[in-house]
C-alpha cells in the first residue's frame, strides 16, 4: 500500500499492516475543526457499536470487523485523501458514512463507478431515494425533504391543520445541506398557502446577528432551522436573546443535541427538534455496551458520550450497517461479504420491531424496508423537544410519515435530471 | 563536485541567459521532465494521484499565480480563493452549455474570464497599496463567494447549490468525471502545470517581468524610468488571474468533480495559496512548486506516518498535524525569510564550492 510505502520511507514504524479478511468498516470521522462538536459523539457511537458486535459476538456472522477511521475535518478535499487511502482495491472498504453532504457530492460518482456503497443517513443527495439512477447510494431512512414536510405537518397539526397565512421562516447554513429543503418548502407553502422567508448562514455561522434581527423585525409565526456544528449554538442563542418562544423553534434532526442547546441555558427549555431514532440510554443494549466495551477500556474517544442524541444516531447508523451485512451474509451464504454483496444487503434491508427488540433497541427507530426503486425508506420521523430541567430531548409525538405526493414528485425530477447529466440508464 | 562548472562556456547570450545555465540542473530538469512524463502515469494508482499529485499539480499553478502578483509585482491579494471560484464557475457554465468544445478550451477560456474579473478587480490598486490593496481584494474574495452563492444561474438552479463536473474527454479519454484513469488526470495537470510555468517563467524575464518588478521595488522611480504603472499592474493582475483562474478550474472539473463554493474556495483557500508563495519563496517560478508541495504534502506525510505508522488516534494526529506544520512554517521562515527557494539557492552555492570552499 502506498501509504504505507512512504511511512516506511520515514522509517518511523515498522508496524504490521491491518489483517484483510475481515470485514471492513470505515469511519470517516470528524474530531477537529469547526464541527468537531458534532463529530465526536456520532463517530463515537458508530465506533462503540461495531467494538461491541466485536467484543460480544466476535463480529457479524462469526466475521470480525475491521474497523479504521479517517479524520476528514469536515473538509472535502481530506475526504478525498480519506477516500482513497481506505478504499482498498476488491476486499476493501464495505460501506462509507461520510457524516457531511458536501463530501457526499465529491464522493458519489467515485463511489458509484468503484462499486462501494455509501449509506448517507438523513444528509447528502435527496434524490439518491431514488435507486433506479442511483445504484450505489442510500439515504433510509428519512431525508432532509421529510424533514421539511414533517415540521411543517407538525406545525399544522399544533395550529389544527390550517397555517393558511403564516409566515415560517427557514433560517439555514449557506451551502448545499441547507439549501436542500427550500425547493420542498416552497412547495409546501404551495400547497398549504403559507409565505415562507429565508435566511441563509454563512459557513461556520458564528455571526448571525443579522438573520436574527430581521426575524425580530417581520416576526414570522415559526422558524425552521437547517444548521450544523457551532450554527445551532450561535442560532438557539440568538433566538433566547430576541426572546423568540422556543416551541415555535424547529431544527432538523441535526439541529437537535445536546451541544447545541445546553450553552443556551435553561432559556432554551422547549426548543424541539426532528429525530428519526429514538432517544436517551434506556434500552437493554446500553447493559452491554457498558460491560462489553466501556468496561473493558475500549469505548472510542474518550467514552462520555453514551446516551446522547447524536451517540444514539452513530450507534444507529452503524446498527443498520451491520444489519445490512447480516442480510448480505445470509443472501449470498458467504460470511466473508465483498462491497458487492454489502449494496446488495442494503438494497434488502427489511428492519422490523421484532429486529430492533431482539438487538437490544426496541423501539429505537421507523420500521421500514428498502427496494431497488426506494433506498430512502419510507420517510418517518418524530419531534423530540428539549426538556433544560432533566437536560436531554424528548419524543413528543409518534413517528409520522412526510408528504410523500410531493416528495417522491421532487425526487423523481431531480434524479432525472441526474441520471440525464451523467448518462446514467435507470435500473429498475 | 556536483556543480562543476568548469568547461561549461557560454558562447552566446541566449546560452548565458538560459533558464539553468548550469549543466547538471540542466540535466536534472530535463531528467525530472521525463520522469514526470514518461515515468509516473506508468506507476501512480488512485491514491497517488488524488491525495498527493493532483492538489500538488494545481495548487503549484494557483501559487505561480499568485507570486506573480505578489512575489513579481509587489500587489499584496487575498482574493486567489475568488478568483479560483472564478475559474471553477466559469469552467462549469461552459462545460454544461458547450458540451461538444473541448474540455482543454473550457479551461483555458475559464483562465481568460478569470483574468478579465481579476482586471476588475485589480482596478483599485492604481490608487491604494500594501496592507489597503490586501483589504480591497477581500472584499473581492467575499464578494464572488456570495455572488456564487446568491445567484442560481451560475450553478444551473441545483437545488443544493453544488455545481459538479460531466464526464468530457480529450482524444476519448475520459479526463472528468468518475471514470477517469488516474494516469490522464494527471498527465492532463501536468501539461497545464509544465505550460504554466514556462510561460510564467518567461514572461517574468521578459519585459513585463521587469516592469512588474520595477513597480514592485519602487513605484514611482519605475514610473519615471517611463514604466506605465496603470499597464504594468493590471497586466500583472491579468496574468496572475488567468493562472489562478485555470488551477480554479481543474481543481474543481478534474480534482473533486464536484463543489461548493464557500466550503471549496472560501478565504481559508487564499491564504493557504499565501502561505504557500510566502513559504516557498517571493518572486520565484521554484519557489511557487516548492511552497505548494510543503503545505500539500506534509500534512499527508505526517498523517501517514502518526495514523497509517503509529496507529495514534486520528484526532490527535490531526492536531499535531497542525502544530507540526505551523512551527515549521516558523522554524523556516526564521531561518531564511526568503523562503524555501532560498535556501535551495545558497545550498547550490555551497554546492558549486564542495568540498573545496576556500
Amino acid at each position: 500500500m502506498n501509504h504505507k510505502l512512504l511511512t516506511a520511507v520515514t522509517a518511523t514504524a515498522l508496524v504490521a499492516g491491518p489483517a484483510l479478511a475481515d470485514l471492513t468498516i470505515v469511519d470517516l470521522s470528524y474530531r477537529t475543526g469547526p464541527y468537531g462538536a458534532n463529530g465526536v459523539p456520532f463517530s463515537d457511537g458508530y465506533q462503540d457499536y461495531f467494538t461491541l458486535l466485536n467484543e460480544r459476538d466476535g463480529g457479524i456472522g462469526g466475521e470480525p470487523i475491521d474497523l479504521r477511521e479517517c479524520e476528514t475535518g469536515y473538509n472535502t478535499e481530506k475526504g478525498v485523501e480519506c477516500y482513497e487511502s481506505t478504499r482498498g482495491d476488491g476486499d476493501g472498504a464495505l460501506i462509507y458514512q461520510p457524516l457531511s453532504t458536501g463530501i457526499t457530492y465529491q464522493l458519489i460518482p467515485k463511489a458509484s463507478s468503484d462499486g462501494i456503497p455509501m449509506h448517507t443517513m438523513g444528509y447528502g443527495r435527496t434524490s439518491a431515494k431514488n435507486g433506479a439512477v442511483f445504484e450505489w447510494i442510500f439515504n433510509y431512512p428519512a431525508n432532509y425533504w421529510d424533514g421539511a414536510s414533517h415540521a411543517i405537518t407538525h406545525i399544522m397539526e399544533e395550529n389544527g391543520g390550517d397555517i393558511s397565512g403564516r409566515k415560517i421562516a427557514l433560517v439555514y447554513h449557506n451551502s448545499a445541506y441547507g439549501k436542500e429543503p427550500i425547493r420542498t418548502l416552497e412547495k409546501l407553502a404551495e400547497k398549504h398557502d403559507f409565505e415562507l422567508m429565508l435566511q441563509p448562514v454563512d459557513h461556520p455561522g458564528q455571526e448571525q446577528k443579522s438573520q436574527w434581527l430581521q426575524i425580530r423585525r417581520e416576526r414570522p409565526d415559526n422558524v425552521i432551522m437547517y444548521g450544523w456544528g457551532v450554527m445551532n449554538q450561535v442560532a438557539i442563542q440568538e433566538a433566547v436573546n430576541i426572546r423568540y418562544p422556543m416551541d415555535q423553534l424547529i431544527g432538523i434532526w441535526w439541529s437537535g443535541s445536546e451541544n447545541d442547546v445546553k450553552s443556551a441555558g435553561a432559556a432554551a427549555d422547549g426548543y424541539k427538534a426532528l429525530t428519526f431514532h429514538n432517544l436517551g440510554s434506556d434500552y437493554p443494549i446500553y447493559d452491554d455496551l457498558q460491560e462489553y466495551v466501556v468496561d473493558r477500556g475500549e469505548a472510542a474517544g474518550s467514552g462520555d458520550q453514551l446516551g446522547t442524541v447524536l451517540y444514539n444516531r452513530g450507534m444507529y447508523a452503524a446498527m443498520l450497517a451491520a444489519e445490512a451485512v447480516k442480510t448480505a451474509q445470509e443472501m449470498h451464504d458467504v460470511s466473508n461479504i465483498n462491497a458487492e454483496q454489502m449494496r446488495d444487503g442494503m438494497e434488502n434491508l427489511e428492519m422490523t420491531e421484532e429486529k430492533m427488540a431482539d438487538l437490544g433497541l426496541p423501539n429505537f427507530g421507523p420500521e421500514f424496508s428498502v427496494s431497488c426503486e426506494n433506498h430512502g425508506g419510507a420517510g418517518f420521523g418524530a419531534v423530540s423537544q428539549w426538556d433544560a430541567d432533566a437536560g436531554e430531548f424528548e419524543l413528543i409525538t409518534d413517528y409520522f410519515q412526510s408528504d410523500q405526493e410531493i416528495i417522491s414528485e421532487l425526487i423523481e425530477a431531480d434524479s432525472q435530471q441526474y441520471a440525464e447529466e451523467n448518462g446514467i440508464e435507470p435500473r429498475c | 563536485m556536483l556543480y562543476r562548472e568548469a568547461g561549461d562556456f557560454k558562447t552566446s547570450y541566449t546560452a548565458d541567459s538560459q533558464t539553468f545555465p548550469i549543466r547538471f540542473d540542466r540535466f536534472a530538469y530535463y531528467a525530472l521532465l521525463i520522469a514526470a512524463f514518461a515515468v509516473v502515469p506508468f506507476v501512480i494508482d488512485n491514491y497517488w494521484v488524488n491525495a498527493i499529485f493532483l492538489p500538488f499539480l494545481i495548487y503549484s499553478i494557483a501559487a505561480i499565480g499568485l507570486n506573480i502578483l505578489v512575489g513579481y509585482c509587489g500587489q499584496v491579494s487575498l482574493g486567489t480563493g475568488g478568483f479560483m471560484a472564478v475559474g471553477a464557475y466559469a469552467c462549469y457554465k461552459l462545460m454544461t452549455s458547450f458540451p461538444d468544445v473541448n474540455i482543454v478550451f473550457h479551461i483555458i477560456i475559464s483562465g481568460g474570464i478569470t483574468a478579465a474579473v481579476g482586471v476588475l478587480f485589480g482596478l483599485p490598486s492604481l490608487r491604494i497599496k500594501g496592507f489597503y490593496l490586501a483589504v480591497a481584494t477581500l472584499a473581492a474574495q467575499f464578494f464572488l463567494v456570495w455572488l456564487f452563492n446568491r445567484v442560481p444561474w451560475f450553478y444551473n438552479y441545483s437545488s443544493s447549490g453544488q455545481i459538479s463536473a460531466p464526464t468530457r474527454t480529450l482524444f476519448d479519454v475520459p479526463i472528468t468525471g468518475s471514470h477517469t484513469a488516474p494516469w490522464a488526470a494527471y498527465l492532463f495537470c501536468l501539461v497545464f502545470v509544465v505550460a504554466s510555468a514556462l510561460i510564467a517563467r518567461n514572461l517574468t524575464r521578459g519585459m513585463a517581468g521587469r516592469k512588474w518588478m520595477a513597480i514592485r521595488d519602487m513605484d514611482i522611480a519605475a514610473e519615471i524610468i517611463g514604466v506605465n504603472p496603470l499597464k504594468a499592474k493590471l497586466s500583472a493582475f491579468a496574468v496572475s488571474s488567468f493562472f489562478i483562474g485555470i488551477s480554479g478550474a481543474l481543481f474543481f472539473a478534474v480534482y473533486l468533480g464536484a463543489v461548493e463554493v464557500g466550503e471549496a474556495f472560501g478565504i481559508e483557500k487564499s491564504f493557504l495559496v499565501l502561505f504557500m508563495v510566502i513559504i516557498g519563496g517571493l518572486g520565484s517560478i521554484f519557489g511557487s512548486f516548492a511552497g505548494a508541495a510543503f503545505l500539500v504534502l506534509l500534512p499527508v506525510l505526517l498523517k501517514n506516518v502518526l495514523v497509517g505508522g503509529l496507529g495514534w488516534p486520528t484526532d490527535l494526529a490531526s492536531h499535531l498535524e497542525l502544530v507540526i506544520v505551523g512551527a515549521l512554517i516558523i522554524v523556516f521562515l526564521v531561518a531564511e525569510p526568503h523562503g524555501l527557494a532560498q535556501l535551495w539557492r545558497i545550498t547550490k552555492e555551497k554546492l558549486r564550492l564542495w568540498p573545496f570552499p576556500h
